[in-house]
């Protein structure tokens, strides 16, 4: 396998686009992308798309989406699983590439999520779970993550107030964010104070709906050096793990096997353990994501999750900072572009662009990004090459 | 319209109905081919008690279409005694006074309808055990 | 061949409405509602409650007592005013959550209040005549009221379920009579939301001449007096009906209070009557006799005597007793509340 490279970013402000289309999207991430690399034609592109059929009636992103690229005959494919659709658009281009099917890879992430009403998102957003045997009995998203919180409270002890201190911490990134969606500051107190959704879980507990794309293009890092044009940020750890998709089925309500297994696949690939991360981009789906997920990857141990946020462990000038980019809370959660977003964050902060959110000692950067309830999770490793 | 999809769910819906591995005795609800314990392919069909207790839940105050009516609702992972997990309602309680662990018996009631003209779903939900 | 009840079981919805807090919307006098109907609250099907799911959990309710191997049941019929559908019966639903299927017969019965006695007498029947071991008669209704009209105070749900068969009796079958004619009392026509009443004529032509008529023929044709029986359950539209027409008819206080649940329960329409039976065989003893007279409008009542056996006693702890249902089980809900789980309320599609 050979060595790959990421070359390329391109992102748009995120949010509720009523302009732009789900083909406007792609497109101009995309385009932001080429001209980040410096190249403007690809040998393959890989998309993540989780709802394209059910918001948009839109299928057959790998025929749409190299057409109105200006990729006239690229192949294409459309990967999914549900929210870790971007993610997973990416390990695709990296095999792409590592195993020499193409030398130039795009990765684009994308949803149009605001075309349809409230309700027939909820709907759209219910097919990551277990259709029959949970969205059936009127459990919606964040009903699936507040089983895992009340679990986690009831467990650990873990305090509504914790949970707000996630969210409270990703707004403050994000308001160093200029393609955040929200991209301001909030107080615990207006976390606590917002309309309950399903118990434990406020409205400011769940990432919103986003319109919006992301895009990332890979190469061999010889191509890359010969670029010139940014510093070599290698993927140097891929692991890809599923779970149960209903969570009543899960070994542990309070864990998240998916990630835990992903991680141990990802560090195995890069030679590495958790300790020699620097900084992750986790999928903050809810509040209670990112202290699951944090306790999978073993940042901090089972149950410490709430405490470590509280404390500022992860904050921006923390010693584990995670989501400087605002996190799906802040940054917004446009389903399949999140997971291509998180890997442009890294790798921004890896180049050393990042601006009022760049880390100091940004080395080796961690996403995480995870399908439905925990029933799939992808996480790439990246680091600089020099 | 999906009525085919609606009927074939029956037997789990109606009357609990599980699959039991012949060889590792694992039960699976719902029913698979393949049994996720030890892989052997071949089941007894066996209906669940419907008795069991609360594992975790959440109480749902925005709700998907078609369940707007009974907001609030409990919604909770649900331990029978066979030791099998699934999801399902909790009714006919104040969700507020739910603890984890309470004992709860499995009801026949009405989940959903296709609309106020198409087909009803019906199937397990789950009432506190009071003993009455 | 002796035939009669095997089995029987109940399902009351656990939500209730008092008189005071329709009233109080309408701006009646509650008081004089619950006086002159003898009705104090009722019950309220919550919004996933119908005419299927009372009459499925009553018979899984009935199944516990009566014992049986439920594959030999060869009829269910489910007697109601308020089917879930039109057109698809109640039957195949309540079979097929049996998991009786395919070899059972159904079909649903409508008449107004009396469609569950109907279906009882049907199964009886059926059993009697050597076509089937067992057969299920279910009296099952969430009946409406329409908003503000009297009918409002008193239409509740619940369901009774009787499996019918030959042996291992809880109450054996004696005799039975009815007492039929066309009268338009009360109706609903179809696609109609909520149904329509003739007021005072309600009362002596319909509830009156029907009960009493079948009363009369019955203990006639059995040669009985009214003190031969330990008791009787009437239709019981309110609490004022079947008590006037029991003193009327010459029987005393002791014999129908059992029987009587409308102050407490409302009117279960197709439950009424059966719910009554159920609630008296809760407390009968051994080899004691009940008559039960069921009335539903348009015209008719259906009348039965019982007898009860030795086995009742032993199997009627094995599920709910109506009493304790309706005491112990219960949640209060505001009119508000109520509009909605009744879907009175008007919503955009």
């Amino acid at each position: 396998m050979r060595d790959v490279a990421i070359i390329g970013t391109g992102l748009i402000k995120w949010g509720e686009l009523w302009e732009k289309s789900l083909r406007d999207l792609a497109v101009e991430a995309s385009l932001n992308c080429f001209k980040d690399a410096g190249i403007n034609k690809v040998d393959t592109i890989s998309i993540g798309c989780m709802l394209g059929g059910i918001f948009n009636g839109q299928e057959h992103l790998a025929s749409l989406i190299p057409d109105y690229l200006g990729q006239k005959h690229v192949p294409a494919m459309r990967l999914e699983s549900a929210c870790a659709s971007g993610g997973l658009a990416v390990r695709t281009a990296f095999l792409e590439v590592a195993s020499g099917m193409a030398d130039y890879a795009l990765a684009v992430g994308v949803e149009k999520m605001t075309d349809v009403s409230g309700g027939e998102a909820t709907y759209g957003l219910a097919a990551a779970a277990d259709q029959d045997y949970e969205a059936f009995h009127g459990i919606t998203f964040p009903g699936l993550y507040a089983l895992m919180a009340k679990s986690h409270i009831n467990r650990y002890g873990t305090t509504r107030e914790q949970l707000a201190d996630v969210a409270v911490k990703n707004h403050h990134n994000g308001a160093l964010n200029s393609m955040a969606q929200f991209p301001f500051a909030i107080t615990r107190e207006q976390v606590l104070s917002s309309v309950m959704i399903a118990d434990p879980l406020r409205l400011m507990d769940c990432s919103p709906i986003t319109d919006g794309a992301a895009a990332v293009m890979l190469t061999t890092v010889e191509n890359a050096r010969k670029l010139k044009k940014h510093p070599v940020v290698v993927i140097s750890g891929i692991g890809l793990a599923s779970d149960t998709i209903a969570i009543s089925q899960r070994r542990d309500i309070c864990k998240l096997d998916a990630v835990e297994i992903a991680a141990q696949r990802a560090l195995k690939m890069a030679g590495k353990t958790i300790k020699d991360i620097n900084f992750a981009e986790v999928h903050d789906c809810f509040t209670i994501s990112e202290i699951m997920v944090m306790e999978a990857l073993g940042i901090v141990k089972p149950g410490q999750g709430g405490p470590a946020t509280s404390a500022g462990l992860t904050a921006l000038d923390g010693k584990f900072p995670i989501n400087t980019s605002g996190g799906l809370k802040s940054k917004g959660h446009p389903v399949g572009a999140t997971g291509v977003a998180q890997i442009c964050e890294v790798v921004t902060q890896l180049r050393g662009t990042a601006g009022k959110r760049q880390l100091p000692n940004a080395k080796v950067g961690l996403t995480q990004n995870m399908g439905g309830s925990g029933g799939s999770c992808i996480i790439h490793i990246m680091e600089v090459k020099s | 319209m999906k009525v085919a999809k609606h009927w074939r769910e029956i037997p789990e819906r109606y009357r609990l109905e599980a699959a039991k591995c012949k060889k590792c005795n694992h039960i699976c609800f719902p029913n698979r081919l393949i049994c996720p314990e030890c892989g052997a392919k071949e089941f007894e069909t066996i209906r669940l008690s419907g008795d069991g207790k609360l594992v975790t839940f959440t109480i749902i105050r925005t709700a998907p279409i078609g369940f707007g009516d009974l907001v609030p609702y409990a919604v909770g992972v649900i331990e029978l005694n066979e030791g099998v997990k699934l999801l399902a309602q909790i009714v006919d309680c104040n969700p507020d006074d739910l603890k984890i662990g309470d004992k709860l018996v499995a009801k026949f009631r009405r989940i959903n309808e296709e609309s106020k003209t198409g087909m009803i779903m019906y199937g397990y939900k789950f009432v506190p055990d009071q003993g009455i | 061949m002796d035939v009669g009840i095997v089995g029987y079981g109940t399902q009351i919805p656990r939500y209730r409405i008092k008189v005071e807090e329709i009233a109080k919307v309408w701006g009646a006098d509650a008081k004089s509602f619950k006086k002159g109907l003898n009705l104090n609250e009722k019950s309220v099907p919550a919004p996933d409650e119908d005419c299927a799911t009372l009459a499925v959990n009553a018979s899984r309710n009935a199944l516990k007592r009566a014992c049986i191997n439920a594959m030999e049941i060869g009829a269910v019929y489910v007697g109601s005013e308020s089917h879930p559908y039109a057109v698809k019966p109640t039957g195949t639903i309540l079979a097929e959550a049996l998991g009786i299927c395919p070899y059972v017969h159904t079909a649903d019965f409508e008449f107004a209040c009396k469609a569950g006695t109907e279906a009882m007498f049907v199964a009886l029947n059926l059993v009697k005549a050597g076509a089937m071991k067992y057969a299920i008669g279910v009296g099952s209704d969430t009946s409406q009221g329409a908003p503000g009209d009297a009918l409002e105070y008193s239409a509740a749900a619940g369901a009774a379920a009787y499996v019918m068969g030959a042996n291992n009796l809880v109450a054996e079958l004696v005799d039975t009579h009815c007492f039929m004619t066309d009268t338009p009392d009360f109706w609903r026509r179809e696609h109609a939301s909520y149904p329509e009443h003739g007021g005072r004529f309600t009362g002596e032509p319909a509830y009156q001449k029907h009960v009493s008529g079948a009363v009369k023929a019955m203990l006639y044709k059995a040669n009985m007096k009214p003190e031969d029986f330990n008791y009787i359950v009437f239709h019981q539209p309110n609490g004022k009906f079947p008590v006037r027409e029991a003193f009327r008819l010459g029987f005393k206080e002791p014999q129908f209070k059992h029987g009587l649940l409308t102050p407490t329960l409302g009117n279960t329409y197709s439950g009424s009557s059966p719910l009554g039976l159920a609630a008296t065989l809760d407390i009968a003893k051994p080899e004691e006799l009940i008559l039960l007279i069921s009335y539903g409008s348009g015209a008719g009542s259906d009348a039965f005597i019982f007898k009860t056996t030795k086995r009742l006693p032993e199997v009627r702890d094995k599920a709910p007793l109506v009493r304790k249902q309706l005491d112990e089980y219960k949640m209060y809900l505001e009119y508000g509340t109520y509009a909605k789980f009744r879907r009175k309320i008007l919503k955009p599609e």
